[in-house]
């Protein structure tokens, strides 16, 4: 039962990234054409209004279900990994035009094409948990 | 209802998934959909091979019913809360798209020259969709978060390693979009 309301999250994102074509192959060739502001105003406006809000959280240091304040944990300090990383995710984003969320999200509107797209990035994560120490971070 | 059919306008949906961060920010969770990518690695026993997937993924169970969930929203959303209009693409768009060979651009969310059961039988169709999972589910733990975890939750918490991996993700599908699909698409 304790997982139902994460469930309804995940509900509420799905609709969400479908009705807002975000899950759109065409909408992230559009976006990296720079030919429609589409992307960048759905990304836009979150990130926005998520600076606002986290910084809001910080300040008045709100509290989450549990009692406790909320803490967003940062990521670790590093620049080759985000940079060599990310640049490898982008190539892929931009070929399968889903990131891993709408991938999932594909799945339930009947892509199941999609789960090969899956079943390879679990491959990949796979693969960069094994030789991951010989990488540059 | 009429509105809630149609498309959303991105100043509606924009908002409404940081609505779904925060919500899972409250929850005492994070915002985070390839995190689940390497719990699927744990579940299969990959701790055998690299500790990296030896954790208790038990711990992320939370994520994976969010996951179940995204996969309903994309049911509910295309059975009950589409009135299948067209995606409104750029003209721009459309033309580039239609003189590397695709048709019927925008007619579905995704071009049937890549996703469909006849483009995946073929070597060409099948190495796309294994090369761009392969890319994405290496990249995204490499970089350590997707769209999700890096450009919506890292850059709303002000991160420079969010920062870095939003500047990575843009080199990279910038040299897809603009040098590689020409390669692989050609009328």
């Amino acid at each position: 039962m304790k997982f139902i309301k994460y469930l309804l999250v995940g509900i509420f994102f799905g609709i969400v990234l479908v009705k807002s074509e975000a899950v759109s192959w065409y909408r992230i060739f559009e976006m990296f054409k720079f030919q429609s502001f589409h992307m960048y105003g759905i990304i836009g406006s979150s990130v926005l209004l998520g600076v606002v809000s986290v910084g809001l959280i910080k300040c008045m240091g709100i509290k989450g279900n549990e009692g406790e304040k909320i803490k967003i944990f940062p990521k670790d300090k590093g620049f080759i990994r985000y940079l060599l990383g990310g640049t490898i995710f982008g190539l892929g984003w931009a070929l399968a035009g889903a990131c891993p969320g709408p991938m999932y999200i594909l799945v339930g509107t009947g892509v199941f094409s999609m789960l090969i797209v899956i079943a390879a990035a679990v491959l990949g994560t796979f693969v960069y948990g094994v030789i991951k120490d010989k990488l540059p971070h | 209802m009429e509105n809630l059919l149609q498309p959303w306008p991105w100043y509606v949906s924009g908002p409404l998934i940081t609505f779904v961060m925060l919500i899972l920010f409250y929850f005492g969770k994070t915002f985070g959909m390839s995190s689940n990518l390497r719990t699927l690695c744990s579940i299969g026993g990959a701790g055998k091979y690299a500790d990296f997937f030896k954790f208790d993924w038990k711990s992320q169970r939370w994520n994976l019913a969010v996951v179940v969930g995204a996969i309903i929203g994309g049911f509910i959303s295309v059975q009950l809360l589409s009135d299948e209009s067209t995606i409104n693409l750029s003209s721009n768009t459309m033309d580039d798209l239609s003189a590397m060979g695709f048709q019927n651009v925008g007619n579905s969310l995704l071009p049937s020259e890549i996703f469909s059961w006849d483009a995946i039988l073929s070597l060409k169709g099948f190495s796309i969709l294994i090369i761009a999972g392969f890319l994405v589910g290496f990249g995204t733990r490499y970089a350590g978060g997707c769209t999700s975890g890096h450009a919506i939750s890292g850059l709303s918490n002000l991160q420079k390693p969010s920062l870095v991996a939003v500047i990575g993700f843009f080199i990279g599908g910038l040299i897809m979009t603009h040098f590689i699909l020409p390669l692989i698409f050609t009328a």
